[in-house]
């Protein structure tokens, strides 16, 4: 994992979604919400991305336009050589199978009226050409990989705890056999003893399987953990992207830095040492973004410039990008 | 879960349907509902051959009369026998009632699910829904008995002519209120995240329909079926009352109940016993729904 190849399996190019906002008696478009405008990274095979940022900046949205269960604005998504973002009908359906998603609230992505059993096999009943025993085996064999019991094939997801339930999305997600797995925020809904089983069971499921991971969180010590490299996100545009150890260590983007300021650090006698920035003020709306940079209204250094002219995305070191006016 | 899982490895397999029948016996009222609606489905199939007297020979010298051995549900002002009547009649009402609720579902629940899941259609569905509720139900029955009437009654015979036309115009007239409230439900559900899941597996939007959303909004289909059975009969009978329905020598249960009406001082049996028959159908059919929509929902159907 360490030395991954440096081989994009998906690129994202300027990647906007904007979803049009309607008002009045003639339903007329009156604006959009930028939830995400204009972002560009690669995720290279085998490695794992983070991609992180605070409530509502759109990081499920790139998820989403990743896998395109949104129709994006504009931009284009290659995964594995193929751009997915003007695809369509019978194209796009022939390119599921490389791509999937775990969910976020496994109670919610697990339909209640279905057994495990089916839920799992959905994917295969769309794709695959199999015998109902070809695909029992394939589900006991899936469940075994997600460390399920067989027998609870025929159960239904209520009677299972979160975990267990997060544990079926997974399953879910692997029956293709899919090289890119989007994860958004899989961990979120899960209490703190659950949540290292489920990255635990990701890591080890990447390992054997050679997954790609997009990994969508706001909890900056698990991203740190697990992610290669990490995409820091602030009101729908990438602010800064490294490797996981460099950006941790030392981060450049004023927002990176206030972000990283706030996790808690487990060592009391460090703790005391560490500046706190505190960012003032709220987030503005993704409907009427500031001029400029959108981390101008907040930015400790912000000075006359950030307000006109809007920071271009430039490399600043080996691998590592940001967008900013102030950093060399 | 561990402890549970050494009790239950033994366990046999269950299927689907074996799970929603025993949850389904478990129900007492449905199990009483069923009880009832067979019941009164056997009296009205194999009644009239039992019973041995035509419904439509008056006896003049016995009008009026009250309950007796020779007519247990007495007999009207022209000596009709009011049992014969009634058994004769419920094969008409059960028949109109299911057919026309069956209609009246079909296109309540499609046109929801369309107007709900495809943006689209919703504001040309969802108008046109409003369109049928604004449309004054009276004026527009007149014109359709008036113009297909006589057309129908030439292509299928007298009863069977004036059937469809019933269970065509309350099918049409009723699927309305199953429309919004599908349609209601499936935007909600719409939004969760495993119909996202099954997008991102690449499962068609028909597909997606019948097997995430169609199990999910069970219940209130349910309940407009069981509540579209007893509005079935009940407009049947308004029908039959206003001379649009079917004809004078044709029992059913709501021609017998407003023909009573007029002596109902005088004879109050000739309301009790169709208006009985109506409730016990729609309570019973009530019944069946709340067991089915319990039995078929795995999170009340406890294992």
């Amino acid at each position: 994992m360490l030395d991954a190849p440096k081989k994009p399996l998906v690129r994202v190019e300027n990647l906007k979604m904007h979803f049009p906002i309607f008002r009045g008696v003639l339903k007329r478009q009156v604006g959009a919400v930028k939830a995400v405008d204009g972002i560009s990274f690669d995720v290279f095979e085998g490695e794992t991305l983070g991609l992180v940022g605070e409530s509502g900046c759109g990081k499920s949205t790139v998820g989403r336009c990743v896998l395109r269960l949104y129709e994006v604005t504009g931009g284009s998504i290659t995964i594995d050589g193929t751009d997915i973002a003007t695809l369509s009908g019978a194209d796009l359906r022939a390119k599921r199978p490389e791509m999937q998603m775990i969910f976020q609230d496994p109670q919610a992505s697990l339909n209640p009226r279905m057994t495990v059993g089916s839920i799992i096999s959905e994917p295969l009943d769309e794709h695959e050409h199999m015998t109902r025993d070809e695909k029992r085996a394939k589900v006991g064999e899936l469940m075994d990989a997600v460390g399920l019991a067989r027998r609870f094939a025929d159960r239904y997801p209520h009677e299972f705890s979160g975990g267990q339930r997060q544990r079926i999305g997974i399953a879910r997600a692997l029956a293709l056999n899919p090289k890119f797995i989007v994860c958004d925020e899989p961990i979120a809904a899960l209490d703190v003893s659950i949540q290292a089983q489920v990255v635990n069971l990701l890591e080890d499921l990447q390992e054997k399987f050679g997954l790609t991971y997009l990994f969508i969180s706001h909890d900056l010590s698990m991203v740190r953990h697990l992610a290669t490299r990490v995409a820091v996100m602030y009101l729908g545009r990438l602010v800064e992207l490294g490797d996981a150890e460099t950006l941790y260590m030392a981060p450049r983007h004023p927002y990176t830095q206030a972000l990283l300021s706030a996790v808690p650090n487990p060592d009391p006698a460090q703790a005391g040492h560490i500046e706190r920035i505190i960012l003032e003020g709220d987030v503005p709306s993704p409907a009427n973004p500031p001029p400029g940079c959108t981390f101008s209204t907040r930015c400790p250094r912000a000075q006359a410039v950030c307000k006109q002219d809007s920071p271009a995305w430039r490399e600043i070191g080996e691998g590592h990008f940001a967008a900013c006016h102030f950093i060399e | 879960m561990t402890d549970t899982d050494t009790l239950e490895d033994d366990r046999k397999y269950r299927s689907l349907w074996g799970d929603v029948w025993s949850q389904f016996r478990s129900h007492r009222g449905a199990m009483l509902g069923s009880v009832v609606f067979i019941t009164i489905l056997l009296a009205v199939a194999i009644g009239p051959y039992l019973w041995g007297l035509d419904p439509n020979f008056a006896d003049v010298r016995h009008r009026n009369q009250g309950m007796s051995w020779g007519h247990p549900f007495g007999t009207d002002q022209l000596g009709h026998d009011m049992l014969a009547q009634v058994l004769q009649g419920g094969r008409i009402s059960i028949a109109v009632g299911l057919t026309a609720m069956a209609l009246s579902l079909f296109l309540g629940t499609f046109i929801g699910v369309l107007a709900g899941y495809f943006k689209r259609l919703d504001g040309l569905l969802m108008r046109g829904t409003d369109l049928f509720l604004a449309l004054p139900i009276l004026p527009l029955l007149l014109v359709i008995i008036m113009l297909f009437r006589d057309t129908l009654r030439s292509m299928f015979g007298p009863e069977t002519g004036i059937f469809i036309l019933i269970v065509f115009i309350i099918g049409i007239t009723s699927w309305m209120q199953t429309a919004r409230i599908v349609r209601g439900d499936v935007l909600a559900l719409k939004e969760r995240e495993f119909i996202l899941a099954a997008n991102s597996i690449g499962t068609p939007s028909r597909r997606v329909i019948l097997r995430h959303i169609m199990p999910n909004i069970l219940s209130p289909i349910m309940v407009s079926a069981t509540l579209g059975i007893a509005t079935a009969i009940i407009t049947e009978s308004a029908l039959s009352f206003l001379g649009l329905g079917f004809p004078s020598d044709f029992p059913t249960w709501g021609r017998l109940l407003y023909d009573g009406t007029q002596r109902i001082t005088q004879a109050p049996t000739r309301v009790i016993w169709p208006g009985l028959a109506i409730s016990l159908t729609v309570l019973s059919v009530n019944f069946i729904g709340d067991g089915l929509r319990d039995a078929l929902d795995p999170r009340i159907r406890g294992r």
